[in-house]
């Protein structure tokens, strides 16, 4: 309607006004941020290094099997089992992985197969479901329609039921779907995980309605308003949504989901390699580290580009 | 003009059902292609969990309606349920709160870090979650016999003589589960926290500033927390569904079952019934615990919303 009432040139104007009116407030915000930084609440030296101190404590407690497990994958057989243990070994070796390479180099279906099944799994789960996942938080969290609250209401139990007495009915609905013996069998119940729906609604519960009414004014379609305005603004969560699912799905090793073996993911292939007993503890180690490095560098990206759209925003 | 849609609104004040479906289809056509798969792999999963409590289902005949005898057998008849519901409450209760004030203390000193310092922190903390294999670890650590690393560094210390059997003396159990399941906690809930701090609006803190907000913990209380109200919340559940559902740690650690039951909880005793490689598969039963399970989970939720509900004010 509002296009009929106002004339090209005036809309022009008006346009050019708002855009200019929009970088003054953006730069003024920009300067109170900065004022931010130095105003900084009741700090004393001693109370930031014992801070510093309880975080280092913590952390070095937390970090400490991962650790030892890095540098358990770093000794020779002889230094695994030597007592008392050791956090870090005499010997730095590489025997562990050059073992691991050659045995993967004996296996039946060349080691890269299992890596594409781990990869399309990951892959096509994660995007599917962030996506999904988002695209029916958007209307949940911040519209009003028939059905909306009971819908609510079951996302938040349907996270409380054991997954374990689920397990068999889950089973009998994936083979009835005919989808037993095929990557799809993990795939798409992936897509629709609880924790990301529920995780995606509730930061999207906190965006300002406003923004959303001016989009509608300016004539975004509910869909454009999801893409240009309510996604970036919850970048955070679903930055966080891949780190979660990447780690869950990265270590499905198949189960009683997949037989044909060169349909099976990686860590199926290498749990087997290495359970060949006590020989095999030091190439179990490097399997371990290799399977963690995966989620890690996809933990670390994601980690870092979160500090960045805070450091480039400015405004929230 | 804008008048008369105003009336013509109030007019039709109370759409029929139809006519708001209608009129809200686009949002319906944004909710549908998950609700579908959440619905086929999510929602009649629990459902036939749910019916199946009712019955007694053994995978191999077609289940058999018994009505409540399940449930009455669980509280009348079941020893060990009563033990397992005793530990869970106790584990729950220490490890809920705790973890979950843990994750959100982490997750606000470590947001106020220097960005170049903050991601490797948060790696940091986060890595027992990552690290899949972690039991392995702890299984060395308080493993019995002096190749244990616990058991080696008091004896290297002096402090012992002989090894202690740490996973094998119920007095312990409760003890190492806590411990474990605190240093597991750091898992989801941190991350969304993590992620909330930095949805929060920076300018408030400095209106805040210039209103007279004198320490951190008034601005925490009054700026940050109720910003963060939704996530809070998240976090909440999370914890609750983890702090309840303590099992697994048990089994990896004290083993299947444990000595005397000293670290058998609901889950491990949900395990002994419904797990496909169980001796005694008894897939009812199962399901009337995992019922139990769920309504102690409900309850906690309903207080711990009521708690959210009051922060800021």
């Amino acid at each position: 309607m509002s296009k009929k009432i106002l004339n090209p040139v005036d809309k022009q104007q008006i346009l050019s006004q708002m855009e200019a009116n929009e970088i003054k407030w953006i730069r003024n915000k920009k300067r109170k941020i900065k004022k931010y930084r130095k105003v900084r609440l009741s700090r004393s030296l001693s109370g930031d290094i014992s801070l510093m101190i309880v975080l280092l404590l913590f952390g070095l407690f937390s970090a400490y099997p991962l650790i030892f497990t890095i540098t358990n994958s770093l000794k020779g057989l002889d230094e695994i089992f030597v007592f008392p243990p050791r956090l870090f070994p005499r010997n730095i070796t590489f025997d562990n992985f050059v073992d691991l390479f050659n045995l993967i180099g004996n296996t039946q279906i060349p080691i890269s197969r299992y890596f594409v099944n781990t990869l399309t799994i990951t892959l096509l789960g994660t995007v599917g479901h962030v996506f999904l996942a988002s695209l029916c938080a958007y209307p949940l969290a911040k519209h009003s329609f028939p059905g909306r609250h009971l819908i609510n209401q079951l996302i938040v139990y349907s996270l409380m039921f054991s997954t374990v007495v689920t397990q068999i009915p889950t089973y009998m609905i994936v083979s009835w779907l005919g989808l037993i013996d095929s990557q799809m069998a993990i795939i798409i119940p992936a897509w629709g995980f609880t924790l990301g729906l529920f995780l995606m609604r509730q930061f999207m519960v906190t965006i300002p309605d406003e923004l959303l009414e001016a989009a509608k004014i300016d004539g975004a379609n509910e869909y454009q308003t999801f893409f240009i305005i309510v996604m970036p603004l919850v970048k955070p969560a679903w930055l966080t949504l891949i780190i979660l699912l990447f780690q869950q799905l990265w270590g499905i090793d198949g189960g009683s989901y997949i037989f044909t073996e060169n349909l099976k993911p990686l860590s199926y292939a290498l749990s087997q390699i290495v359970a060949g007993g006590v020989a095999r503890t030091g190439t179990a180690a490097a399997v371990t580290v290799i399977m963690l490095i995966v989620p890690i560098t996809v933990f670390i990206i994601n980690q870092s580009k979160m500090l960045d759209t805070m450091a480039h925003s400015g405004l929230k | 003009m804008k008048d008369s849609i105003i009336q013509k609104q109030k007019l039709h004040n109370k759409p029929s059902l139809k006519k708001q479906i209608k009129k809200n289809k686009i949002y319906y056509s944004m909710i549908a292609p998950f609700m579908i798969i959440f619905s086929v792999f999510t929602i009649l999963p629990v459902l036939m969990s749910f019916l199946l409590s009712f019955s007694s289902f053994d995978m191999l005949q077609f289940p058999k309606f018994i009505g409540l005898s399940n449930y009455i057998n669980l509280f009348l008849n079941d020893d060990v349920f009563l033990i397992a519901l005793k530990n869970t409450l106790i584990l729950a209760l220490v490890t809920g709160p705790v973890s979950y004030l843990m994750a959100f203390v982490f997750a606000w000193l470590i947001n106020e870090l220097p960005p170049k310092v903050r991601w490797f922190m948060v790696l940091i903390f986060y890595a027992p979650s990552i690290s899949g294999s972690a039991y392995l670890l702890w299984l060395l650590i308080f493993s019995s016999d002096m190749y244990g690393i616990l058991n080696a560094y008091l004896i290297d210390l002096n402090i012992i003589n002989t090894p202690i059997l740490w996973l094998e003396t119920p007095r312990y159990a409760l003890f190492i589960l806590i411990i474990v399941q605190l240093w597991l906690s750091l898992g989801v809930s941190f991350l969304a926290f993590i992620a909330g701090l930095q949805t929060v609006d920076r300018t408030l803190y400095e209106a805040a500033a210039v209103d007279g907000i004198r320490n951190r913990w008034q601005e925490l209380w009054y700026i940050t927390l109720p910003q963060m109200k939704s996530q809070l919340m998240f976090g909440a559940v999370m914890q609750i569904t983890n702090a309840l559902g303590i099992g697994m740690v048990s089994v990896a650690l004290l083993g299947f079952p444990s000595v005397e039951y000293s670290g058998h909880t609901i889950v491990t005793h949900l395990l002994d019934f419904g797990s496909t490689n169980s001796t005694r598969l008894e897939m009812g039963y199962a399901s009337a615990i995992a019922t139990i399970l769920f309504v102690l989970m409900l309850g906690s939720n309903l207080v711990v919303q009521k708690i959210i509900k009051r922060v800021g004010t």
